[in-house]
């Protein structure tokens, strides 16, 4: 598309700027990061009982209690102890799971994978299906087609997640047997949990792309282009969409954020073995290392996530990344 | 083309468009022609119809909820009518172009103005991207912008400046017919000036025939050869610049010169046409300006008045020449 070559040759002249503005968002990570990470901690240590009681069981005497809690870096107080959680996290270690003995970071990378796999795909599904979706809602509106668009997204919307995962399972898995009915074995059995998740995300994102575009569509400059002679299909793909884009990429970056920290019915439902299972199971099992350290994994993925989002926008508006390199 | 034709043919063009609270009758049996190298000024009120014909001369209406009827649309001598849109792709910003009348809300606001102009250039003349921006950094050049702007987005331009970028766009691939609809209208004095002479340059540069669309008689005064005056859809008066600005016929065109800020004397008090413009869902039995007519008697109310030829090429849509040749209206000295 035309856009593409001189816009790089645009992002060259004021590059400068926009490393200075990333890497400005990226010094701003780090209170953020601290802040969040003890809002988590505080709360998990707050909630639960002493978890030394758990471990040790009913029997042991308070020697044994005490010697215990200095082994899992339970003594001191809470100020103390975020300290040397912080520390260790700056080495890249999150501690122990009471359950399975096993370094928390390790049981997080060991899910990640997944998670950012079935997130991925679900968010192609989601835009495979929300956005020429959307787009003909709005250039058709208010006739069947815009009603039709509009009906699916309502029952995308309403439809509850494990249930259409049910139902996608009986179709596809059991009675045509294309696809396994659960597991994480090859790529073909991502597929399922991947349609399920989409389909849930695609109706408020074909609302946000329909909504977005009727406003475009309205736009003087849309006009001007007709009146250049540019065909109808370049006026609504590439003159209208590029426009509409912000509010879509928005609810994108928010909706992505949320697999990010696992879809736990989904995952349920197919036996996926991802980030929201290792949480919910943890939490089961009062599991404090791995739900806290988990968590705090999960929120620096979504503020990557954010910069992104971010950084995408002064791309797609020039007079964002104006704001930005100001 | 053997057949003799002119730029513009326009017979009997009406448009409504159908809305849920009725139908608005934007434009109601207009008739125009314009020859080769002609400037026409097409004048009227805001709600005259005169951006809904210009639309309707590129097929720009928009289709639901407007509908368009006439007997004959030409340009060029190719009927518009019944072209494809394919067609009417390839005749759209070559053959005829348009100067819109906002230039805030005219451009792309996430494209440079080096990208939107060449845009037209790489449709019509199939160039390829880095000549079709050479040639927009021309454009730029040739309304007064420095080429090296052209990477730059609308929203580093100035009101004035925009507009400048727009007649570029309109400009870029040499139109054999050129509507301007209000193109001065969204700038300030100053600035309304520098580009009414630009417009005029170019005009007379490239030879292109003109619709200047404004409700400001001082610029049809300006720019135009000739003349008409719309009012509720409908040309009231049409003819030459002389013989509408001197021989004004119709009350209506009376009524819009009296409204002009008198230089003279600048203390006078403006005498506005009373009223306002009917409702274009309901307009009236009969003429359409009979209710603002100081001239109007029962007759004007019974039947809508046709355009008829006065003298030369003068033509008045009013009832008041059926029945007395030598109602003529005296323009107050001033």
């Amino acid at each position: 598309m035309q856009g593409a070559g001189s816009c790089a040759l645009h992002l060259l002249f004021d590059g400068a700027n926009m490393y200075k503005y990333i890497i400005k968002r990226l010094l701003m990570l780090i209170p953020v990061l601290l802040g969040v990470a003890f809002v988590i901690f505080a709360i998990m240590n707050v909630a639960e009982g002493d978890p030394v009681y758990q471990v040790a069981g009913p029997d042991a005497t308070e020697e044994q209690l005490e010697a215990l809690r200095e082994e899992m870096g339970l003594n001191g107080s809470l100020i103390q102890r975020y300290f040397r959680y912080i520390g260790n996290l700056l080495k890249g270690d999150l501690g122990t799971s009471y359950i399975s003995k096993m370094d928390v970071m390790k049981l997080y990378f060991q899910r990640l994978p997944n998670t950012l796999k079935l997130a991925s795909l679900a968010m192609l599904v989601a835009v495979l299906i929300s956005v020429p979706l959307g787009i003909i809602a709005a250039v058709n509106q208010n006739s069947w087609k815009d009603t039709l668009a509009m009906i699916l997204a309502l029952i995308g919307l309403s439809m509850p997640n494990f249930w259409l995962g049910l139902l996608l399972m009986l179709l596809f898995a059991l009675k045509l047997g294309w696809f396994p009915s659960g597991g994480s074995e090859g790529f073909i059995s991502v597929v399922l949990p991947a349609v399920t998740v989409g389909v849930g995300l695609a109706a408020l994102l074909t609302r946000t792309t329909r909504s977005s575009m009727l406003d475009v569509l309205r736009q003087d400059y849309l006009r001007t282009a007709r009146a250049k002679g540019v065909t109808e299909r370049k006026v609504i793909y590439y003159h209208a969409l590029r426009n509409a884009l912000i509010p879509i990429i928005t609810i994108f970056g928010v909706q992505f954020s949320n697999v990010l920290g696992g879809s736990v019915l989904a995952e349920t439902v197919f036996a996926w073995p991802g980030v929201g299972r290792l949480v919910v199971d943890a939490i089961d099992q009062r599991d404090i290392p791995t739900v806290t350290g988990a968590l705090i994994m999960t929120t620096m993925l979504v503020t990557v996530v954010n910069l992104i989002v971010d950084i995408v926008y002064a791309y797609v508006d020039p007079r964002i990344k104006a704001q930005y390199t100001k | 083309m053997a057949e003799e034709h002119d730029i513009l043919n326009i017979e009997d063009l009406k448009v409504r468009f159908e809305t849920e609270d009725g139908t608005v009758y934007a434009v109601n049996g207009v008739n125009l022609r314009l020859g080769y190298h002609k400037t026409l000024g097409l004048v009227g009120e805001t709600g005259a119809g005169k951006t809904t014909t210009a639309l309707a001369m590129l097929r720009l209406v928009p289709d639901p909820p407007g509908v368009v009827e006439c007997k004959r649309l030409e340009i060029d001598g190719q009927d518009v009518r019944g072209m494809s849109i394919t067609k009417l792709e390839q005749v759209r910003g070559k053959d005829i172009s348009m100067i819109f009348q906002d230039p805030m809300t005219a451009l792309n606001p996430v494209f440079t103005v080096g990208q939107q102009i060449a845009e037209s250039i790489e449709i019509h003349e199939h160039l390829g991207k880095a000549e079709a921006l050479e040639k927009a950094g021309d454009m730029l050049e040739m309304v007064g912008i420095p080429r090296a702007r052209a990477n730059e987005y609308p929203h580093q331009f100035s009101g004035g400046m925009k507009q400048r970028v727009v007649i570029a766009i309109a400009l870029a691939c040499n139109p054999k017919l050129l509507i301007a609809d209000e193109p001065t209208t969204a700038l300030d004095v100053t600035i309304q000036a520098q580009v009414l002479e630009l417009m005029n340059e170019l005009k007379e540069k490239y030879d292109t025939s003109m619709i200047m669309i404004t409700h400001d008689l001082g610029i049809v005064a300006e720019v135009c050869d000739e003349v008409a005056v719309m009012y509720a859809g409908r040309i009231v008066e049409q003819g030459s610049l002389e013989e509408v600005f001197g021989k004004t016929m119709h009350p209506y065109t009376e009524g819009l010169f009296n409204s002009l800020p008198n230089i003279k004397n600048r203390t006078a008090k403006l005498k506005p046409i009373h009223g306002l413009m009917p409702d274009p869902t309901k307009l009236p039995e009969g003429c359409p300006f009979a209710p603002r007519c100081n001239y109007a008697t029962e007759d004007c109310r019974k039947a809508v008045p046709e355009l008829h030829r006065a003298s030369g090429t003068h033509m008045v849509a009013c009832s008041a020449y059926e029945r007395d040749k030598n109602f003529m209206i005296d323009r107050r000295k001033r």
